[in-house]
């Protein structure tokens, strides 16, 4: 029984920044149709900065509740200067070519940011966990849990259902959603679509250095975080199908739920159950869960 | 570029250019032997390709044939190089033919994460499996080349490059063959609409079912001569990285001849050889330079700057 608890609150606080990362990821690919290897980077980057401004701020000696609006901050700024970097300054050049050449485009990004992250941070691995411990801590019988996991869970909860309001219930949201169904036909009604692609861009990069940062303080911060998140989060997308909000979110429950069993239950197979999954959900569903069936070409 | 230059090019230049290798320094062999291996790979890569298939996922073949070599010869006694690579190539075939079932059904972006799924599944187990050295791999016995034992180290790399150059050529010279067969020119008519190929009577999935097996033994084989050339395997022959890097070097060399994927590798490998050793904190950021670069400006991949030397003769090759 408690091992069923366990497996339930630590699949669920695993899904929770999973799905932070994949929900950006799968607005990136709903939207524009790329699928973005360089996200990994916006989550290693997001979580080296959120790192350096906690340390910065507790040795300050500031008070400790503002290091979370720090967290925030510092994401939504990276979020900002990789989406013009990124999409402004690289991929806008690279519109109409081949799906794959765009994916190798962030592929090799991804590869360049790798080492600007060791040029800024160096090899060495850091740690902030000072707010990790300020919430206060939870018992359930055994287990202990920081207050600050459930905190985690309910801020995927809270952006899920703003994710929802935003898209249906704003004229912008809906005109995105136009964007997402047809680009073409949503430029031939007006919408500027290259606008939403940027401002897209822009708001899945910052969700991604959003899932770096909040965990920054749970993990410890070294290099080649990045590359594991995001096949992980890849996983996700292709089970939910590329571009489904909730896709992302059955995915990252998905992906975490199994993957906290597994540690709990066989933990020789932590790794190979995520793919294992991934690639039963495509036998059945071969374009994802949440995946509209695209016409047929003749 | 004219037949009659492909021709002299595929059958007379380019064994005179691997010949010509064996005279190289030993430190310039290994890199040939390395990257000839991986070449094999990024030629099956190209089968696909042309068929407009991505595939992020080769590090599964190339890793299984690697790991052929290093498992293999603790159970079963062979230690007869030529006959570990055959193995190690059947095997990643088999293997495959059996995946193709299922892989032959998905197109575009689901191949290729159904590809990586595949490998990584494999990349899973090999982490958490002891026995196999988890994350540090093992490494791989002497290899012996039928019957013989070369006792000095270097006249063993010179063989073992004769080895993998003749094995380089001759896949070379049978995708070459299989290109211009009647399922061989189906490649470029099922990228651009497989419903008609259908209609003329085709299995589009057979095809793509075809060469599929044919990209996992030369990537099979590839990983074998890797392992035997490097003594070592690591579950990192596997990893998502490894099979991104031969999709880049698919791009980097073009796939606009059977020859581009090994002058390609060559090129990568001393490109990432070079940058290791004087930009040690930067080299991925020199290779995802160059690979941006080559994408932005030179989309058909170096091959087509051999092309472009001659496309005042015949016009540019529309296979690119």
């Amino acid at each position: 029984m408690l091992t069923a608890l366990a497996i339930v609150i630590d699949g669920l606080i695993e899904a929770s920044y999973l799905f932070l990362v994949a929900l950006g990821l799968t607005l990136i690919c709903g939207v524009m149709k790329i699928l973005n290897v360089a996200h990994g980077s916006f989550y290693a980057f997001g979580a080296y900065a959120s790192a350096t401004i906690i340390g910065w701020w507790f040795a300050t000696g500031l008070p400790g509740a503002g290091s979370f609006v720090m967290m925030v901050a510092v994401a939504v700024a990276l979020g900002c200067i990789f989406g013009l970097i990124l999409e402004v300054g690289l991929l806008k050049r690279m519109y109409g070519r081949d799906e794959v050449i765009i994916v190798l485009v962030t592929f090799a990004s991804f590869l360049m940011l790798e080492d600007v992250i060791i040029w800024i941070w160096g090899g060495n691995p850091y740690f902030a966990f000072e707010p990790y411990s300020l919430l206060g801590e939870t018992q359930f019988g055994t287990l202990i849990y920081s207050n600050y996991d459930f905190a985690l869970i309910a801020l995927a909860v809270g952006l899920a259902v703003l994710t929802w309001i935003l898209l249906n219930r704003t004229s912008q949201g809906r005109l995105l959603l136009a964007v997402i169904h047809d680009p073409e036909l949503a430029a031939a009604f007006g919408i500027n679509v290259n606008r939403y692609f940027t401002m897209t861009f822009i708001i899945g990069a910052a969700l991604g250095c959003l899932g770096g940062a909040v965990m920054a303080p749970k993990i410890s911060v070294a290099p080649g975080i990045g590359v594991e998140v995001i096949v992980l989060a890849f996983a996700i997308v292709v089970i939910g199908g590329m571009g489904s909000i909730w896709g992302a979110i059955v995915g990252a429950l998905t992906v975490g739920l199994t993957r906290a069993a597994s540690v709990h239950l066989f933990p020789q197979a932590e790794l190979f159950v995520i793919y294992a999954v991934m690639t039963l959900v495509l036998v059945f569903r071969p374009e994802g869960l949440f995946m509209r069936q695209k016409a047929r070409k003749i | 570029m004219s037949p009659t230059v492909q021709t002299v090019l595929l059958y007379v230049i380019a064994p005179l250019a691997l010949v010509a290798g064996v005279f190289l320094p030993d430190w310039a062999v290994f890199l040939g032997i390395v990257s000839l291996a991986k070449g094999l790979v990024v030629l099956g890569l190209m089968l696909l390709w042309r068929t407009g298939l991505v595939s992020f996922g080769q590090g599964l073949f190339y890793g299984a044939g690697a790991y052929t070599v290093g498992i293999l010869p603790l159970y079963v006694p062979i230690s007869d190089a030529l006959l570990l690579v055959l193995v190690s190539a059947i095997g990643a075939g088999i293997l495959a033919f059996f995946l193709g079932f299922l892989l032959r059904r998905y197109r575009e972006i689901f191949f290729a994460m159904l590809c990586m799924a595949f490998s990584m599944i494999f990349y899973g187990v090999l982490v958490k499996s002891e026995s196999l050295g988890s994350t540090d791999g093992f490494n791989v016995v002497q290899t012996s080349y039928l019957g013989y034992v070369p006792a000095d180290p270097q006249e063993l790399q010179r063989i073992l490059y004769v080895m993998t150059a003749l094995i380089a050529w001759l896949s070379c010279l049978f995708v070459d063959r299989y290109l211009t067969s009647t399922m061989g020119s189906l490649t470029r008519a099922i990228r651009d609409n497989e419903l008609r190929v259908e209609y003329l009577g085709f299995s589009a999935r057979v095809a793509v079912h075809f060469k599929f097996v044919v990209a996992a033994v030369l990537a099979g084989a590839g990983g074998a001569l890797a392992a035997i050339a490097i003594g070592h395997v690591d579950p990192e022959m596997v990893w998502w990285i490894q099979s991104g890097e031969f999709v880049f070097v698919t791009v980097l060399s073009g796939v606009g001849n059977v020859l581009a994927p090994l002058i390609g590798s060559i090129v990568f490998e001393i490109l990432r050889t070079f940058a290791v050793e004087y930009a040690p904190q930067a080299w991925q950021f020199v290779v995802g330079g160059c690979l941006l670069a080559v994408i932005m400006f030179l989309p058909g991949g170096l091959w087509s700057l051999i092309e472009r030397s001659r496309e005042g003769e015949h016009g540019a090759d529309p296979t690119r």
